[in-house]
């Protein structure tokens, strides 16, 4: 990783996540109960808005590369190619059966451990990722670097050695500022993710993916410290009356607040 | 392991300890002997009375973090303890931006897993879990299997506040871990935005707008709508990400969690990302041109219908009284 001087050149890392399609059936796999993964994965939605800031923050600095690292059970690279179709440079792949089924801080030490082999003056990552939601692992990751870290940015900027972002909170937001290196999550909608264009899709197909497992970087992987110990259906809401509007839509709603005394 | 005490996270705002703070001393009560709460800032002798009606015989102080965002200090001075034999059997955290700072530094100080997304907490030897899959309709039941504490990050409005009229908390100082370069991202201006009327996770009536609004102007109705009703407008994340609304609008797995009497959807499809911040509310009441959208199937009143009009009338009908 970088040291903390007067940053030139924005080198940034991307932790992007590959996860099923969430516009397709999702299930659980029997026996594991963890998601089902054996289908095609794709590029996390939440990692392409990472993925479009740290593009934009290296072409701001006037140049610096965006690498992005990613951990996935097999050795998936589609969702990867998203990325670098958009623009980034590398990326680093963990790739290992032994992660099946890994933890959030089994997942935070990986990554950790691909970000330390790279020149990160920044690490940008989702507040969290669509299918698993777990939220802590970008912090996780920056206690294991020994780094600051600002969750929740819609707006992020670099000065010099610094980063400036607008962090949401309860009752609005606060400006937070942080010395490089850092990690910031990112939330959705913080900079609008541009299409891959077609040469950006070709150029990719040759950039370079580092694949790694779980050894090469010294993590000891199958102590996850927890488990699930079944899976039940919800209670299911009793049906409602399901009407269509004849001009008596609202009529009908005032009598159902009138019974509950809300009107 | 027996589970006999549990440690709070405590987070407060200028007005008191929050309400999720409340609910996870409530909940810790009914699963261990000895509850004790940990704080920071400069309002935790303050708040020791409310802290100790709500079950914490102790509150650990952190104090005064300055402008420093509480992950790195609060984890630090937790795992802290933990290392010296004095830490808790089990830790509770809320879900909220800070809480989930302090849960994901904790984790990885310390050593420990974590489990988030909580919303429902058994007792016994040990804690199983409930966390809620695929919008609310599944549940998964899990429980650590390691060394404790547990680090349980619990989601809001998963169990009601109630006092315990228990004795101020004792206050007792916690000291900070060793920091190094985590701490040094800084808090340099706070921005409020103003809202009027009740609070959206607090309100008995939320009145929510979607996508099927059509465009911006049109979610002064639902604002419209929600004053009449002395309730809150919310919103989907399509029209967050949108830029209609702020973000603090927003209900579902990424936004707040609501439990009102009465949730209205407007115009909202009902992803399973929505369905699991508002699917708890005691009655729902759903207006979609079409008859197929989810959020029908959790609807005690689904209206069939264009928003355009429905909402409009509804307006109409209620000041007419
Ligand atoms: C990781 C992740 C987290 C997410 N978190 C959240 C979250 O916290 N909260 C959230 O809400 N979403 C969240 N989402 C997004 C969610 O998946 C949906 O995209 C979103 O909820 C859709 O919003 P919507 O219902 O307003 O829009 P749409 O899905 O586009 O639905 C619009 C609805 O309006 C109806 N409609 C259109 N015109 C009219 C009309 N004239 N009259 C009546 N009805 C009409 C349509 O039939 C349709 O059902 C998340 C997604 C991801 C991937």
């Amino acid at each position: 990783m970088a040291s903390s001087a007067y940053i030139e050149l924005m080198n940034v890392v991307v932790c992007v996540k590959q996860i099923p399609d969430p516009a397709a059936p999702q299930s659980l796999e029997p026996g594991t109960n963890t998601l089902d993964r054996s289908g095609k994965l794709i590029l996390d939605d939440s990692d392409a808005y990472g993925v479009e800031m740290a593009l934009q923050l290296a072409e701001q600095a006037g140049g610096g590369e965006v690498t992005l690292v990613s951990m996935a059970p097999n050795d998936e690279t589609s969702g990867l190619r998203t990325a670098l179709a958009m623009g980034a440079a590398s990326a680093i792949l963990i790739s290992d059966p032994a992660l099946k089924g890994a933890d959030a801080l089994t997942t935070a030490k990986v990554l950790a451990a691909a970000i330390k082999r790279t020149n990160a003056d920044l690490i940008i990552a989702a507040t969290e990722s669509s299918d698993g939601y777990t939220g802590t692992t970008p912090v996780q990751v920056a206690e294991l670097l020994g780094l600051p870290s600002i969750t929740f940015a819609k707006s992020v900027s670099v000065d010099g050695s610094s980063v400036k972002v607008e962090r949401q909170t309860e009752s609005g937001y606060d400006d937070v500022t942080s010395p490089l290196p850092a990690v910031v999550t990112v939330t959705a909608g913080v900079v609008e993710p541009r299409y891959p264009s077609f040469k950006g899709i070709m150029a990719a197909k040759s950039k370079p993916v580092e694949i790694l497992t779980a050894a090469d970087l010294g993590v000891t992987t199958g102590q996850t410290g927890q488990e699930i110990t079944s899976v039940v259906e919800a209670e299911a809401r009793a049906a409602g009356e399901i009407v269509v509007d004849e001009g008596d839509g609202a009529q009908r709603i005032v009598s159902f607040l009138e019974a509950l005394k809300l009107v | 392991m027996a589970i006999d005490k549990i440690w709070v996270v405590a987070e407060a705002t200028e007005a008191g300890p929050t309400t999720i703070t409340l609910e996870l001393l409530t909940a810790a009560r009914g699963l261990a002997s000895t509850v004790e709460a940990v704080a920071w800032g400069t309002t935790t002798a303050a708040n020791a009375a409310v802290l100790g009606e709500y079950g914490a015989s102790t509150v650990h102080d952190i104090g005064d973090i300055g402008d420093a965002l509480p992950g790195a200090p609060v984890a630090s001075a937790i795992a802290a303890a933990i290392a010296s034999g004095a830490g808790p059997t089990a830790i509770l955290v809320p879900t909220s931006y800070d809480g989930r700072d302090i849960a994901g530094r904790l984790s990885a100080r310390a050593d420990l897993p974590v489990l988030t997304n909580i919303t429902g907490l058994v007792g016994g030897d040990e804690l199983t879990t409930q966390h809620p899959i695929f919008g609310g309709a599944q549940i998964v039941n899990a429980r650590f299997t390691g060394q404790a504490p547990g680090i349980f990050v619990v989601r809001a409005k998963s169990f009601a506040a109630e006092s315990a009229g228990g004795a101020p908390a004792a206050v007792s100082p916690l000291a900070v871990g060793d920091l190094g370069a985590t701490n040094a991202a800084a808090v340099v201006t706070r921005h409020i935005e103003e809202r009027t009327g009740p609070k959206l996770d607090e309100a008995p009536v939320v009145v929510s707008g979607g996508r099927g609004l059509g465009e911006a102007a049109n979610y002064s109705l639902i604002e419209e709508l929600a004053k009449l009703l002395n309730g809150a407008a919310g919103a989907s994340r399509a029209i967050v990400d949108a830029g209609w609304v702020p973000y603090s609008h927003q209900v579902g797995q990424t936004g707040k969690t609501v439990k009102p009497t009465v949730y209205l959807a407007c115009g909202i499809s009902g992803a399973t990302q929505h369905m699991v911040g508002m699917k708890g509310s005691k009655n729902i009441i759903a207006i979609n041109k079409d008859q197929d959208a989810p959020i029908f199937g959790v609807a005690d009143l689904g209206i069939v219908g264009d928003v355009h009009k429905v909402v409009p009338a509804l307006i109409e009908a209620l000041k007419a009284r």
